[in-house]
């Protein structure tokens, strides 16, 4: 013990000259829980590769606020042609990417030829699909033109797979990042931390941190005692079932959200007995929701009825669709021929939300007869079985892609489901522009899916951040998984 | 002696060889993709296919194997799949925290265990020997990070000693990079320093009932010479392939240590590396991880033959 003492007492020494306090400050840590795998937006579908670099170093024709809505990016603006094909971008004039060169209309041109091309592994290829042909007009002025009309073009082009970069250094940005956002990449500590600084030449209104540094944190055990310590000030991605020990903390604010993740019971429509529409619907009517939200998502989640976000504008609330009802959920399955029950598998990705409501799935779905085996798994193992080679029944995950209903219309995608009308339905909403008609679209294809009982609808995973009570600007909802640290500062 | 140490290095070698093979069979039958999880879920399959051929895995299994190895033995690690740099810098890079990190533990852990199983055993049975073994006990019982938690509670968060977690870089200057390894080594060095003196007292209360301990006492030395310079030095066999193993675990087994702190080491690496299936990462830094336990107990093996002059004649 005497060995302990003096460590300690060398250790009180040492440290006397430690820390000090700022008045005004510049700088931000912020803890992520996720390393990315490389630093190129353009190449690679980690969201930790957005949430470092989206809106701070690299910017796109359009991109995305805080609201999910579309805004003006490094297109000034924009005219449409009245077929719907043909969009013209004003560019901004005066951006300078970070390594000093001029940004102009051939980077346009470049960019969006590069995510396209045969030999592109852009990761969201299907986003430029439509572009028929890009045309420089003038350095401050492109012209893009699509094979057919598509009413989601400007969304697309904000996300985070379509911004620009120049040619020189596009092949390096995996590396050496180089934009023309506010923020431009300084260091990164693999395994450790990725610094960003104040870019000088910035085009806009300039940043006010001077520094920010995403600092990687894969334990969320560890979270609490880094924002206590004064460590890391910001977690955007908290952990939910931490919030409880900083809730009271008045240093701390703690910020509730919504994603674009929607969480679902994925069910293999082609296997039987999962094919009948009654085994499905049984499902849906087995399912209590407020359980399964409460124990999975410390009861933050919202209840979905359909595949798509409560915070969008085209949103129609289907959750009254299939009450949780465990009579009618037998009578259904006895209806197909199924009185006596049957078993069948779970297979569990590594996030809590599925771990946690699987168990509670598990046990609900026992209630009318259903005997699930759980297999948890890792993702590896779950992108290869469930979701390449279609070896399940069902699973639980969280699609997070932005407006994503449409992947219930692509062929061989993992539920299996195949059903011309709803194709139909996706068909012309992707010719469609007027946001009347399109809402009613999105509408008919909400409803589509809840008839169906395609998946069974969980909920929208909460977007749950913590961050300094000081700290101002930072996003409280998620419509693209980013930090935005474009309007983030130090109140004082 | 010459023959002894040939011996040891034709095991040592041969061990390495028989590794590799397992090492690659093994992990190349993992089910996963490392281009899918690139690209998540909404690229199409021939896209993947096109990743997979610029990343090289299309290649046939044996051929592959032997690019790897014949890249070993001109210390060629290859390039990480996910982060495209070669496998060497992010080994280096991690071994920069690792390291130092594994050593300090490997020092405070001796420095506190040897003398407690020294004291343990001179007062076999009595209040201080419960006491100590007590310690012990708990030392082994209580789960590593859960002390690891309380550190940082204490030092980090309370008192504002040393920061809470993350590493600074060797860069930062020694002593902020020290300072945030300080709290990780002394949750590591704990449990093993516990383990430790337990291996230390038996071993010494072993010796200490041999007919030698009882002549020396007997031809008049002080107990405290008989302990240092003739039990000690007899008890250090097991002592020192505990240590060996432990230096090991240090090594690469402290991801959850890592995990705790959110160090930069190399435990983090190899699971960060598996769960992307960046597998020529793995596959080398186990290799690695091989020849640096086989380096260690070859080490140990040759300090038995200094500690104990039999085993040297007897080769």
């Amino acid at each position: 013990m005497r060995l302990w003492k003096t460590i300690l007492a060398a250790t009180v020494l040492a440290l006397a000259t430690g820390t000090s306090a700022f008045a005004a400050r510049t700088d931000l840590v912020i803890g992520i829980p996720l390393e990315p795998p490389h630093l190129d937006p353009t190449a690679g579908a980690a969201a930790a590769i957005d949430e470092v670099l989206y809106a701070n170093v690299f910017e796109g024709l359009t991109r995305i606020g805080p609201k999910g809505e579309v805004l003006p990016d490094l297109a000034e603006s924009w005219t449409i042609s009245d077929d719907g094909k043909t969009y013209t971008f004003k560019l901004r004039t005066g951006v300078k990417f970070h390594d000093g060169t001029e940004f102009d209309a051939n980077d346009v041109k470049f960019s969006l030829d590069r995510a396209r091309a045969d030999n592109s592994v852009n990761a969201q290829k299907g986003l430029f699909a439509a572009i028929d042909k890009v045309d420089v007009i003038d350095p401050a002025t492109v012209k893009v033109t699509l094979k057919n009309p598509q009413g989601s073009f400007l969304y697309n082009m904000g996300w985070g797979d379509a911004v620009i970069v120049a040619p020189e250094t596009a092949d390096t940005n995996k590396e050496k990042p180089i934009g023309t956002g506010p923020f431009k990449f300084q260091n990164w500590a693999k395994g450790s931390s990725i610094t960003l600084v104040k870019s000088d030449n910035y085009w806009g209104s300039p940043a006010s941190l001077d520094k920010a540094e995403f600092r990687i944190v894969p334990d969320a055990a560890a979270y609490v005692p880094a924002l206590l310590s004064g460590d890391i000030q910001a977690f955007p991605f908290f952990d939910a079932d931490s919030v409880a020990q900083v809730k009271d903390d008045p240093r701390f604010k703690v910020v509730i959200g919504s994603t674009e993740g929607e969480t679902i019971l994925s069910i293999n429509n082609k296997k039987p007995p999962f094919d009948k529409l009654q085994v499905r619907q049984a499902i849906s009517y087995a399912l209590d929701r407020k359980a399964i939200i409460d124990g999975a998502s410390a009861g933050l989640g919202q209840p979905i009825g359909s595949h798509m976000s409560p915070a969008n504008k085209d949103y129609v609330d289907l959750t009254g669709r299939y009450p949780h009802d465990v009579a009618k959920a037998k009578e259904l399955l006895k209806e197909a021929g199924l009185e006596n029950g049957f078993k069948a598998t779970l297979k569990l990705p590594p996030p809590a939300y599925a771990r946690l409501g699987g168990e509670i799935i598990a046990s609900e779905l026992r209630d009318v007869g259903i005997d699930l085996e759980i297999i948890p798994v890792e993702w590896a193992q779950w992108l290869d079985q469930v979701f390449t080679k279609k070896d399940y029944d069902l699973t639980i995950v969280s699609h997070t892609e932005p407006n994503d209903i449409d992947i219930y219309s692509r062929k061989d995608y993992y539920f299996n489901y195949d059903n011309p009308a709803f194709d139909k339905v996706i068909a012309d909403l992707n010719l469609t522009s007027d946001e009347a008609k399109r809402k009613e679209l999105l509408g008919q294809a909400q409803k589509i899916l809840a008839d169906d009982a395609v998946v069974g609808f969980l909920f929208e995973l909460p977007k749950v951040g913590v961050w300094d009570a000081k700290l101002q600007g930072l996003w409280e909802n998620a419509p693209i998984q980013a930090n935005d640290l474009t309007k983030v500062k130090w109140s004082d | 002696m010459t023959a002894y140490l040939l011996k040891r290095l034709a095991i040592a070698i041969a061990t390495l060889v028989l590794a590799s093979m397992v090492v690659f069979a093994v992990l190349e039958v993992l089910p996963g993709d490392p281009a899918r999880l690139m690209l998540g879920l909404n690229a199409s399959a021939d896209q993947v296919e096109l990743l997979r051929n610029q990343m090289g895995l299309n290649a046939p299994l044996g051929l592959r194997y032997l690019r790897w190895a014949g890249g070993l033995l001109s210390l060629d690690f290859g390039r990480s799949y996910t982060y495209s740099v070669p496998v060497i810098d992010l080994v280096r890079e991690r071994l920069a925290v690792s390291l130092p990190l594994a050593l300090i533990a490997l020092a405070l852990s001796t420095i506190i265990a040897i003398p407690v199983g020294l004291f343990s055993a001179s007062r076999r049975g009595r209040a201080g020997d419960t006491v100590a073994m007590g310690a012990a006990q708990l030392g082994v019982a209580v789960p590593n990070f859960w002390f690891a938690l309380m550190l940082i509670y204490v030092f980090a968060v309370w008192l504002r000693l040393v920061p809470a977690g993350g590493f600074p870089g060797w860069g930062a200057g020694v002593w902020p990079a020290l300072k945030s390894l300080l709290l990780p080594a002394v949750a590591l060095a704990l449990p093993q320093a516990a383990i430790l003196a337990r291996v230390t007292r038996s071993a010494l209360i072993e010796v200490l009932n041999e007919d030698y301990i009882r002549t020396a006492r007997a031809k008049g030395l002080p107990y405290r010479a008989v302990l240092w310079r003739h039990a000690l030095r007899n008890a250090m066999i097991p002592v020192l392939t505990i240590l060996g193993l432990q230096f090991a675990f240090l090594l690469a087994g402290t991801i959850i240590i890592e995990n705790v702190f959110y160090l930069p080491g190399l435990g983090r690496l190899v699971f960060q590396a598996i769960t992307q299936r960046d597998l020529i990462v793995v596959e080398s830094v186990v290799m690695l991880l091989v020849a640096a336990v086989i380096a260690v107990n070859l080490v140990v093996d040759l300090s038995y033959a200094v500690v104990d002059p039999r085993l040297r004649s007897r080769q």
